[in-house]
């Protein structure tokens, strides 16, 4: 595995230029730009309504945008499509959690993983014997810390494993960036708090642009914060600079209690 | 080891062992129509199985699967009627087109979903058959005779019922092992993950599409097999056995066996035409004690026959 422990600014994993996508007479994504350097941990927050799954959308390449580029690792994939992203290290977990009920728990990572070797029209050897598929997908699991509950169906499992699980499909397939959709959504006080750990190991070795509502975990979490507002832009810097905008504070933060953590 | 000792296994057995000793009590009692009946039993399994292999696996639910077994039967018969009686040539021939036509629906219908997915699988048969209805010179809507089934050489004699029989219930064992072999592979991994949650899978990084294509021919390629032995058993194809209703019989067979396992299909097509031939015996109006029964398996055992037998472990 390889680790990012070095943060340079120049060297962007991931650059969004003037991106904009329009619903009707909506904007859902108003000339949105943004670079996420190799190793940081990029959080996107705004009011519901704000933008953010349709920005998410374009990331990953479910939505078109109608205006604006979207750059990885140097390479232009805003007309690739979703597999191809994926396949080139973009990798993202649902907000509504999207696994397969039917198989289990080791199942569903394994399949992430072969996602990742090569083509599967192999139509013979055994895939739930196959150590090259198996491995890698123990090793996710027990990082997100849910080994031992490999064999269970996914049907059976807890919101919050299967929120754990939506983030070790992701890493299984050795992503050079994570994308995560509300990883904390729907969660309890102590499921948030495993969550947030298991998000802070995977930060140092991973990029994550991570959209999320818990605005305790994402002041913990992120190096940098983007805000969006009506599919606009209108902060973006470091937690400290963010908490003390004062548009953010008034568009966003205004009605409620004050920003802590 | 143990896990293969149960109730559901003992009943694939004794009902596969079953199926082999047809011929053999057939001749002991002189009842040569129950050989007739098997033939055809064995002949719709591999049908049924084909199909599950798409929608109990894939999620495709194909209503126009029966078009296969009229496109393998009609490659049989067209060169039949030209003279061309070679097995070596008919049979491949068969597959060959039944696998083009596959293709060819695969490529359209797959790119829709639910409904729209079942209703150009029913438009594409609906075409083949009307098709079939317009070819005057092999019979248009009366079918016509096969006076020679497919030849051999010296490999075997079709002719033959016993050999013909025995040669259907192994390509059906052969089918089922294939398709096992498939489900457990990789590509078995994604087509289940597809029908599971495409757009998940396309987020991981599958391209589903090629992968739905593939899985389509080959199930379409099983079931011309499958026309070629109806057409070689009947000595007789015509329009009919790709009518809609067939189509739905297979879906019937595929969900009353049970489509979550790859023998389910099996357990429900000798299901299905053993209980259609007894009821028939009874009453001319049959299917209005079939309708129920189906009725029932579909409410109140989700997994079909095969899920009861297994005791509904899933839920």
């Amino acid at each position: 595995m390889v680790c990012f422990w070095v943060r340079v600014v120049t060297d962007a994993l991931l650059r969004v230029e003037h991106l904009s996508k329009r619903f009707g007479g909506i904007v859902a994504s108003d000339d949105i730009s943004l670079v996420v350097p190799a190793g940081e941990l990029h959080a996107i927050i705004g009011p519901n309504g704000a933008g953010k799954s349709t920005l998410i959308g374009q990331l990953a390449g479910e939505l078109a945008p109608d205006v604006g580029r979207i750059h990885f690792g140097g390479q232009d994939i805003t007309a690739l499509p979703t597999y191809r992203r994926s396949q080139l290290g973009l990798a993202r977990s649902f907000q509504i959690t999207s696994l397969f009920p039917d198989f289990t728990v080791l199942d569903n990572v394994a399949l992430a993983v072969q996602a990742h070797a090569g083509h599967s029209f192999h139509f013979w050897r055994a895939a739930r014997s196959e150590d090259a598929l198996r491995a890698p997908a123990r090793a996710a699991l027990a990082r997100v810390g849910l080994a031992e509950r490999s064999d269970v169906l996914v049907a059976r499992l807890s919101h919050g494993e299967h929120r754990q699980l939506e983030i070790a499909m992701a890493l299984a397939t050795s992503p050079r960036m994570l994308l995560l959709d509300e990883p904390m959504a729907g969660m309890g006080p102590d499921e948030s708090s495993r969550m947030v750990k298991t998000l802070r190991e995977l930060k140092r070795e991973q990029t994550i642009l991570l959209i999320e509502h818990d605005m305790e975990a994402v002041f913990a979490l992120a190096d940098r914060i983007t805000v969006l507002v009506y599919g606009r832009t209108i902060a973006s810097g470091t937690p400290e600079a963010i908490r003390a905008n004062a548009e953010v504070r008034q568009a966003y933060l205004g009605e409620q209690e004050p920003v802590h953590g | 080891m143990s896990a293969w000792l149960n109730l559901r296994n003992a009943f694939v057995v004794a009902l596969v062992v079953m199926l082999a000793l047809v011929p053999v009590y057939a001749a002991l009692i002189g009842n040569y129509f129950l050989m007739s009946l098997f033939t055809r039993i064995v002949i719709l399994a591999m049908a049924a199985v084909s199909l599950n292999l798409i929608m109990g696996f894939g999620g495709m639910v194909s209503f126009g699967h029966a078009a296969y077994l009229g496109i393998g039967g009609y490659a049989i018969g067209i060169l039949a009627k030209e003279g061309i009686n070679s097995g070596f040539l008919q049979w491949p021939l068969a597959l060959a087109m039944s696998a083009l036509f596959a293709l060819a629906v695969g490529a359209l219908s797959l790119r829709t979903r639910g409904v729209y997915f079942i209703m150009i699988t029913l438009a594409f048969a609906q075409m083949v058959y009307y098709v079939a209805i317009g070819l005057d010179r092999y019979g248009g809507d009366d079918g016509m005779t096969i006076y020679k089934r497919s030849q051999f050489g010296d490999l075997i004699n079709l002719s033959n019922k016993t050999a013909f029989y025995y040669l259907c219930l192994v390509l059906l064992l052969v089918a089922v092992y294939i398709v096992w072999r498939i489900v457990n592979s990789r590509f078995g991994m994604v087509i289940q993950g597809a029908r599971s949650n495409d757009r998940r899978m396309r987020a991981i990084g599958f391209p589903t599409y090629r992968y739905k294509l593939v899985c389509f021919v080959i199930a379409g390629t099983m079931c011309g097999l499958a026309g070629a032995l109806l057409a070689n058993h009947t000595d007789f194809i015509s329009p009919a056995v790709m009518h809609w209703t067939r189509s739905g019989d297979l879906i019937v067979m595929a969900v009353l066996g049970g489509m979550g396992t790859v023998f389910g299909p099996v357990i429900g097509a000798v299901a299905l035409l053993v209980l259609e031939e007894v009821l028939s015996g009874v009453t001319e109006y049959w299917q209005i004690i079939m309708g129920p029964i189906f009725l029932l398996v579909v409410l109140f055992a989700r997994g079909g026959i095969d899920g009861v037998l297994l005791g509904a472990r899933r839920d």
